[in-house]
């Protein structure tokens, strides 16, 4: 763990000081705007030569004005610790103030994201698994199956959920879990079945063989065999999927009119325009993934571990 | 001498139809092995010794000949778990103890528990391993865990045992401790053994029964039967009796080369 920690900590801190450069640039424009309409001395004073200008020169003759650049209400990107701030508002504060469920709280919203990922990867890994097997057991499932999972994942989802979710309401289908489950498990379901299909061939032809000169069933092999020789290829894909589902929950919320959730949190701040809005939403998400991603690490370093593989 | 024969080949060919047009894996072969032989197969790459083992093990199907194991055909006697093979890497699964290794062919066989844990206990003081049953198999050394895989072919009751290359892999130390104990085993259990190799001395010290192979195609070129007693310590291998045979199959060797 301490060994991973260090070169994690150095490449967060790597992106850190560049985000935090970067801020000046996206913003000078911004920033120098407001600044001529509040009456101050801007090099070029008109905003039609401004929009012409490069941004080095305007960073360049404008050196007074950079600074304000990191303290905008709406910035075009705001700056880390504006985000940690956003983020410790609308979370931390949140629950000091006993207000953890409020429609503002992004537990709230982070709540209802997760609760579609559970579902999503609940059923995106069972078609996964199922889907493996099947093709593992026969060939011509192999040879009809492989090519549409394939071409699943070739549509873009943000097509297709909004059908899912018209057809879902057609089928008389009431609120949007179940859409976006669905959406979440239709990118969740491909890693695991890839994953698993690779796992379930992993014994070699002498392992295959030692069960065949007892004279094992099929059933024995598949138990015996390809169950636990596919278990570390299980939780590999199982952490890429539960990411996927994530993903999937999320772009689920956006085109479904949705009003909770992070994927409506993200929408609702790009259409307010409340850009702090967005990347908290966005931090909340990636630390969500980061947080279902360990978890299943560890249970597969447990549960690996008492099977006797060195991890 | 009229000890009932166990393995019967007669003009037993294997073609594989590949690519480059067929390969003769073994060609018009004919072997008897009685019950309770130790029969080597010697022979360079290519000459179908372990095709020869995989067809008495039904692992690979014969394209011509007859051959029965037990009197019936090798499917019959797969069936009927009338051997255990072991395989030149101990192949034991590394998601299971050494113990539960030994247990995987009694599970499938149906044992009751409690005969499986009897019978795992018996087979591992056999092999020297006992106290090793709950360690996984990469906390063994090679020889050990070939010791192992030999405990696992051991464990049900087949009266023949099929090896390919068993030693193959490990260093001439722990290979001569193993010979000593296989042979030992040998005497111990009244087994049939099979037992393919690429080491003349190990051939000699071990078998009553020498068959040299050849290749392209794959057939036998001399069955040496080897006159050593069978109380065989390993300084057998100094005498001039040894010498001699392990002189015999070298010949027999070079006479299936110089086909080429």
């Amino acid at each position: 763990m301490t060994r991973t920690l260090f070169p994690v900590l150095t490449v967060l801190f790597g992106i850190l000081v560049i985000w935090f450069l970067a801020v000046a640039p996206m913003n000078i424009r911004v920033t120098l705007d407001q600044a001529a309409r509040a009456g101050g001395d801007v090099v070029p004073t008109e905003a039609v030569e401004r929009r012409n200008a490069s941004t080095l020169s305007l960073l360049l003759n404008n050196k007074s004005y950079i600074a304000g650049g990191y303290d905008l209400d709406r910035p075009r990107l705001p700056t880390p610790t504006q985000v940690g701030q956003e983020l410790w508002k609308t979370t931390g504060a949140m629950i000091l103030k006993g207000r953890t469920w409020s429609k503002r709280s992004l537990i709230y919203h982070g709540w209802i994201t997760l609760q579609s990922t559970f579902w999503g990867f609940l059923l995106g890994t069972s078609v996964g698994i199922l889907g493996a097997v099947l093709v593992v057991k026969s060939r011509v499932l192999e040879m009809s199956l492989v090519p549409w999972a394939i071409i699943s994942q070739a549509v873009p989802i943000v097509a297709l959920a909004p059908m899912i979710i018209v057809l879902s309401s057609q089928a008389g289908i009431d609120g949007r879990g179940f859409p976006k489950a669905l959406i979440s498990s239709y990118l969740c379901f491909f890693p695991v079945m890839v994953g698993m299909i690779k796992g379930l061939r992993a014994p070699n032809a002498e392992q295959l063989d030692l069960l065949k000169t007892y004279s094992a069933s099929g059933q024995q092999q598949f138990l015996k065999l390809r169950v636990p020789a596919s278990l570390p290829y299980l939780f590999t894909s199982l952490k890429i999927g539960v990411a996927a589902a994530l993903v999937g929950a999320i772009v689920g919320e956006l085109p479904t009119g949705a009003i909770s959730g992070l994927g409506a949190r993200i929408l609702i701040g790009d259409q307010f325009g409340t850009p702090l809005a967005i990347w908290s939403a966005l931090f909340a998400a990636a630390i969500l993934a980061g947080v279902l991603v360990t978890l299943l690490d560890r249970t597969q370093h447990v549960l690996l571990r008492k099977m006797g593989m060195r991890t | 001498m009229t000890a009932e024969t166990v393995i019967k080949a007669e003009n037993l060919s294997l073609t594989f139809q590949t690519n480059d047009g067929p390969v003769h894996a073994l060609k018009d072969v004919s072997l008897d092995i009685k019950k309770g032989d130790f029969v080597s197969f010697i022979g360079p790459s290519g000459c179908g010794k372990t095709t020869f083992l995989r067809c008495m093990a039904d692992l690979e199907t014969p394209t011509a000949g007859d051959i029965t194991v037990n009197g019936v055909s090798p499917h019959e006697a797969r069936r009927s778990r009338a051997y255990g093979y072991v395989f030149q890497h101990a192949g034991l699964y590394p998601w299971r103890t050494i113990g539960r290794n030994v247990r995987l062919p009694l599970e499938i066989m149906g044992y009751p528990t409690a005969e499986q844990d009897e019978r795992i206990k018996r087979v591992l003081e056999l092999v020297d391993l006992a106290g090793f049953e709950k360690k996984f198999p990469w906390q063994l050394s090679g020889g050990m865990q070939q010791r192992a895989s030999i405990a696992r072919a051991l464990a049900f009751d087949a009266d023949i045992l099929l090896m390919d290359e068993p030693f193959g892999a490990l260093d001439e130390i722990v290979r001569d401790h193993l010979n000593e104990q296989l042979l030992k085993l040998w005497a111990k259990t009244q087994k049939t053994i099979c037992f393919v190799t690429h080491s003349i001395p190990e051939a000699v010290y071990l078998s009553t029964k020498i068959v040299v192979m050849s290749p392209r195609p794959g057939r036998i070129s001399d069955v040496i039967e080897c006159p050593l007693p069978a109380e065989r310590p390993l300084d057998i291998r100094d005498t001039q009796e040894f010498l001699d045979v392990a002189h015999r199959v070298r010949e027999g060797l070079r006479a299936g080369h110089s086909y080429d």
